[in-house]
């Protein structure tokens, strides 16, 4: 049996981290603006700060356009950033293809959201694992080490007897297979984090919680480092150690998963979990909390509101919510629980 | 209980012709009545959307309505059975009587025509005799009612983000004051926060104007809040149908239980949930006996061998629910 090296390493370890991650997109100037100065760009991401630490799980939990994936795939490297820094290992980071970008690879890996899409439907589950086994160097020398390597793997993620899938097609299994596979073919790399991008929302309702909690048991056993992004907040709360919340593209709340859900300090973080479906709330709809003053909508990131993004629709906002950038501020409640909200300034308060 | 508005009976779909058709609805009875908001539960595959167009007749091919009977209620007037329809009072039962809202309706609007083109077509289509100007006037008014300002009237779908397009088209719905609306998983590419404010007004505009709603979604948690009865589906069947309520704090079937097991809750203790083991069955080899029994943990002898019947359980809420399993025998088949 082949053993992952690095699983013994300390939990706890930091493995990668965003510092002030910035990523914008230009956006197709128009023909009257081809004179004028003016470069417009969508603020995708800005000053996002995340930490995966070994054998944790992070959730980042935002709406659709918040610029969640967008992190993910800046921190699997498939974008180059803006602005900010990427550390591995407290290591500076910025690969752009080519053998680094491979050995950045070996060590960050991503799961996408559809493995209906992630799969190649021409190849069997066989040809998948061993081509990630083989570019990773991790098949062995021998054709009996690969088997022993793919059979590892299949086992690993719960699809048994791995005899029965190793030559199937894509096509012929499940949803849930197939995410299974796009696990493990991830694994085949041996890394130390996974970027996971809403591995489970394509799936059907009653397997998500097998692949959430095949994620965990791995987090466990691996030691690995796992971003979960989700719109689902009440599944962070189920499957993830810490939760951060996104709102138009710049964090707004961060802190212990259930600290975060069971008492959100952003007014943000209070309307997503009031609208969340709860079956406990029988009595009917009640509008009283939790009200939302905009329409409900995200506002434009190619223009963002001054300020903090979320005043036009925060029911509480100040006069100097409107101009000045909240900046992360402790709640006190909990170690490490904060809110980027004036409500939580120290001044204000006292006011 | 107030009167029946739709009767579903015995309604069979299947995709294809002869040995290679797939059933993919199998022996549905379900009573929409008046006013009530039904939620309609399962997994894809399981064939909610196929039983919503099936009852609609609404079903592109190769679906074909194999038997059944859908008994619609007018306001005044006798029932009659919207399967025997001519095409020409199908045409006028459409929209006028049971209107639906599609899945992933916010794609539904026609990118080239302003909103008010789209609106007003439905009123040029029903009713010829209405003038333009008493057209428009009511498509303003069915904008206001779903909470969007008067002056969008031009704008084209592109101009509308994802929410504004998706009460654009419960609007549209609603146009000719229809006794059911059907609405096809209407909220699934919306976020949490639009989700609850549109299910609300929807709730509110049905207070107001008296529709029964049928509300199909995978989303269980979603569905205890906002409905009054839940009907679930598994394989084609309905396995369960009961008050929310009743699903939601003793649901009978294994199920359901297992559905509202799969649902990690926002509040109250955090538990270790496992989901339901296997993968849902596919229609073209569907288990024998109880389709649910090769995942059921409470499978016992007669799961495999015979189908279980929709039928009054013998708990005290009996009259009220109803559910398809051998762990509650039933006397009386519902239908």
């Amino acid at each position: 049996m082949t053993s992952i090296p690095d699983a013994k390493a300390p939990a706890g370890e930091v493995v990668l981290e965003a510092i002030g991650l910035t990523k914008h997109f230009p956006v197709r100037r128009k023909l009257r603006d081809l004179f004028s100065n003016r470069k417009d760009v969508v603020h995708a991401v800005d000053d996002v700060n995340l930490t995966l630490h070994r054998g944790k799980v992070v959730a980042l939990v935002g709406e659709s356009g918040s610029g969640k994936s967008t992190i993910a795939r800046l921190l699997a490297q498939l974008y180059p950033r803006t602005g900010g820094d990427i550390r591995l290992h407290d290591e500076s980071t910025r690969v752009r293809g080519g053998a680094a970008f491979r050995r950045y690879c070996s060590r960050v890996q991503m799961i996408f959201q559809d493995p209906f899409a992630s799969l190649n439907p021409t190849h069997t589950i066989r040809y998948h694992l061993t081509r990630a086994l083989k570019i990773h160097g991790n098949a062995g020398r021998t054709a009996a080490d690969l088997d022993v390597a793919l059979t590892e793997l299949l086992e690993r993620v719960q699809l048994t007897p791995p005899e029965r899938y190793l030559d199937k097609f894509p096509h012929e299994l499940s949803g849930g297979q197939r995410q299974r596979v796009a696990i493990a073919r991830a694994l085949g790399a041996r890394p130390e984090a996974l970027l996971a991008d809403e591995p489970v929302s394509m799936l059907d309702v009653s397997i998500r919680l097998g692949v959430l909690n095949l994620l965990r048991d791995l987090r466990d056993r691996l030691n690995l480092a796992i971003l979960y992004i989700t719109h689902d907040i009440a599944s962070a709360r189920y499957f993830a150690d810490q939760t951060m919340v996104m709102y138009a593209g710049r964090m707004v709340e961060g802190g212990d998963s259930e600290t975060v859900t069971q008492s959100p300090a952003h007014p943000y973080t209070k309307l997503l979990i009031h609208s969340a479906p709860d079956p406990d709330r029988l009595t009917g709809i009640s509008e009283a909390e939790g009200e939302d003053a905009g329409n409900g909508e995200p506002p434009s990131l190619i223009h963002p509101p001054t300020g903090c993004r979320f005043h036009p629709r925060c029911p509480v906002a100040m006069e100097r919510c409107r101009t000045d950038l909240p900046v992360p501020l402790e709640i006190g409640d909990a170690p490490g629980h904060w809110a980027a909200c004036w409500l939580y300034d120290r001044e204000e308060v006292s006011q | 209980m107030s009167k029946p508005v739709l009767e579903i009976r015995n309604l069979n779909v299947e995709y294809g012709l002869g040995d290679q058709a797939v059933r993919a609805v199998r022996d549905v009875n379900l009573t929409l009545h008046r006013g009530e908001v039904l939620g309609l539960a399962g997994e894809s595959g399981s064939g909610k959307s196929t039983l919503a167009y099936g009852m609609t007749r609404l079903l592109p091919p190769p679906g074909v309505i194999t038997g059944g009977q859908v008994l619609y209620h007018p306001e005044q007037g006798e029932a009659y059975d919207v399967l025997g329809l001519s095409d020409r009072d199908l045409r006028a039962f459409r929209w006028a009587e049971t209107a639906i809202v599609f899945q992933g309706a916010m794609n539904s609007l026609n990118p080239v025509h302003k909103i008010s083109t789209q609106l007003t077509d439905v009123l040029r289509a029903h009713r010829p005799e209405m003038s333009e100007a008493a057209c428009n006037d009511r498509a303003r008014e069915m904008l206001k009612l779903v909470g969007i300002a008067a002056d969008r009237m031009d704008a084209y779908p592109h101009q509308l983000s994802g929410g504004m397009r998706q009460r654009v088209m419960i609007g549209m719905a609603l146009i000719l004051q229809p006794q059911v609306v059907i609405m096809d998983e209407p909220t699934t590419a919306l976020d949490v926060v639009m989700q609850r404010q549109i299910l609300s007004q929807l709730i509110e505009l049905r207070e107001r104007l008296g529709f029964s709603v049928v509300f199909i979604t995978h989303d269980l948690s979603l569905l205890v809040e906002f409905s009054n009865r839940i009907a679930i589906m598994y394989g084609g069947r309905i396995v369960e149908e009961a008050p929310a309520a009743a699903i939601y704090r003793d649901s009978l079937h294994p199920y359901s239980k297992g559905l509202l097991g799969s649902f990690p809750a926002l509040r109250g203790p955090r538990r270790e949930l496992t989901g339901i083991p296997g993968s849902p069955p596919d229609l073209k080899g569907m288990p024998s006996g109880c389709s649910f029994h090769p995942r059921c943990p409470k499978a016992f002898d007669p799961c495999s061998g015979n189908i279980p019947v929709l039928g009054r359980p013998d708990t005290p809420d009996g009259p009220t629910r109803s559910v398809a399993c051998w762990l509650h025998p039933t006397e009386q088949p519902v239908g």
